[in-house]
């Protein structure tokens, strides 16, 4: 059982009673979004889980969840009207962090089961892991910090997270790889970000307490400081 | 570098554990909820609930066991039994397991394991195999038949040509029991795992004869698995997570370290 020293604080930044969500975490029928909003539960804030484009418009915190495949993800995001407002919410500056398929969604464009548009936040693809590897990568990896992250805050160097997926990330621009891991041989970014994006290819819901750490340290820094940037990348 | 899975297994009848567990620091030995919670504590890397309940008809038992689970332990939760249709996968998805694991209703109806692909991806389609050694076979090319209805009935499948199938349909892991060692600690059946971890290219989990970490040891190097699965050796309180992560750690298996004590 996990007790968050923070809850107390976030329930005096979140409740302001103005009935506007402040965290909104992305209904758009995606398989781990019950698993994300019991891991921001369990930090003490309140979340709103929803497909409203409008809660996104006013968010001051949006997380993006995700599993499966990116055709599908992409088509229940549009389906959703829900894309135009996920870029928007990026394009301004206000936290985000996206987990899995979240993060793949980010890239221009999927390879998986052909080649499928995605957000386009971020450039480059995703790719699958070449052929003779046993995939899914399914387990517990380590993530190598290329330099230290406010979100990763009092996580243990090391640490590991839950991954499960067949395919990776390939960025245009190796400055949004904020960590990497290796599998098979295979290093690939597991976590990008720029600015106040950041976003998971494991899954900090399933990551026990280290990953519960990442909700916690993101919905602290999102609300209360309105940035979860490196020092740097704000300057 | 990716760790092997150490993954205790709660048989569940009714949402109550039912293998005999004999903790003395659990208020309630038979609630899964608490187990899971301990032996999440202790470093377990996923769990796995088997849901024996007789009767199909009473599932909310076992809705509400995950559901609750679910809200205190964050890592990834696997539900096999009675899983029978994609709705029933819905369901069980949405109150809370990551995973499903199909049996009897796959092997009578293939076509489960693709719909459920489709519709909530490989990740999260466990295919449970459970294979009896075929008789008068022979040692050095042993063949094993697939059963069904918790090992009561032979289904003339063969299980190599059974887990291919299940993998070209969409599964995303198997879940290996050998009916011959399960029950029996005496070790996994490394053949079967070989020839099955051979044949796919998913993740495989040994299941079934589990007595002592040797055994675990065996099935992660010669048998190839990706992960083991054990009952007995975990609730009766032969090994802790721990102490058998320690144990396989210093033989050198990747293995995601339990974590200090202070922490939990």
């Amino acid at each position: 059982m996990v007790h968050w020293d923070l809850a107390t604080t976030f329930e005096v930044v979140c409740k302001k009673g103005s009935g506007v969500p402040d965290v909104v975490i992305v209904d758009y029928g995606a398989g781990n979004l019950r698993s994300v909003a019991r891991a921001v539960a369990s930090t003490g804030v309140d979340a709103e889980v929803t497909a409203n484009p409008a809660a996104i418009e006013s968010a001051r915190a949006l997380i993006v969840p995700g599993v499966g495949a990116a055709a599908d993800t992409m088509a229940n995001l549009n389906a959703g009207g829900l894309v135009d407002p996920i870029r928007e919410y990026i394009a301004s500056g206000r936290p985000f962090l996206g987990v899995c398929m979240g993060m793949q969604a980010l890239f221009d464009l999927s390879e998986e089961g052909g080649e499928h548009q995605c957000l386009g936040v971020l450039g480059g693809r995703i790719v699958r892991f070449p052929q003779g590897l046993t995939v899914p990568h399914m387990g517990w990896n380590t993530v190598r910090l290329a330099n230290p992250h406010p979100v990763f805050e009092g996580v243990p160097a090391d640490s590991y997270f839950y991954f499960v997926h067949s395919y990776h990330a390939r960025p245009v621009d190796p400055a949004v790889i904020v960590g990497e891991t290796e599998y098979e041989g295979v290093t690939f970014p597991s976590v990008v970000g720029r600015g106040n994006l950041l976003a998971t290819q494991f899954h900090p819901e399933k990551s026990g307490t280290d990953g519960l750490r990442l909700y916690a340290n993101f919905l602290r820094l999102a609300l209360e400081q309105g940035s979860i940037a490196p020092a740097t990348a704000t300057a | 570098m990716l760790t092997k899975r150490i993954i205790p297994c709660f048989d569940v009848d009714n949402g109550r554990v039912v293998k005999g567990i004999s903790f003395v620091e659990l208020r309630d030995a038979g609630d899964p909820v608490e187990l899971a919670a301990l032996y999440d504590r202790g470093g377990a890397d996923e769990l796995v609930f088997l849901d024996i309940t007789a009767s199909s008809d009473n599932r909310t038992s076992v809705y509400d066991m995950i559901a609750r689970t679910a809200d205190q332990v964050f890592i990834p939760l696997t539900v096999g039994g009675g899983i029978r249709t994609t709705q029933d996968m819905r369901t069980m998805l949405e109150v809370g397991a990551d995973k499903v694991s199909v049996n009897t209703a796959a092997i009578e109806r293939p076509e489960l394991i693709s719909e459920g692909a489709y519709r909530f991806g490989s990740q999260c389609i466990v295919t449970a195999v459970d294979a009896k050694r075929v008789p008068n076979t022979s040692p050095d090319a042993p063949q094993w038949e697939v059963f069904v209805h918790g090992g009561r009935t032979p289904t003339g499948r063969d299980a190599i040509e059974w887990a291919r199938e299940a993998v070209q349909r969409g599964s995303g892991e198997l879940l290996v029991t050998s009916m011959d060692s399960d029950g029996h600690q005496r070790g996994y059946d490394l053949q079967l795992l070989r020839a099955i971890a051979d044949a796919v290219d998913v993740p495989v989990i040994a299941s079934g004869g589990a007595g002592t970490a040797d055994h675990l040891y065996d099935a992660l190097t010669e048998g190839a698995a990706d992960a083991v699965l054990a009952a007995s050796i975990f609730h009766f309180g032969t090994y802790t997570i721990a102490s058998i992560k320690d144990e396989l750690a210093s033989r050198g298996i990747p293995i995601r370290p339990p974590r200090p004590a202070s922490d939990s």
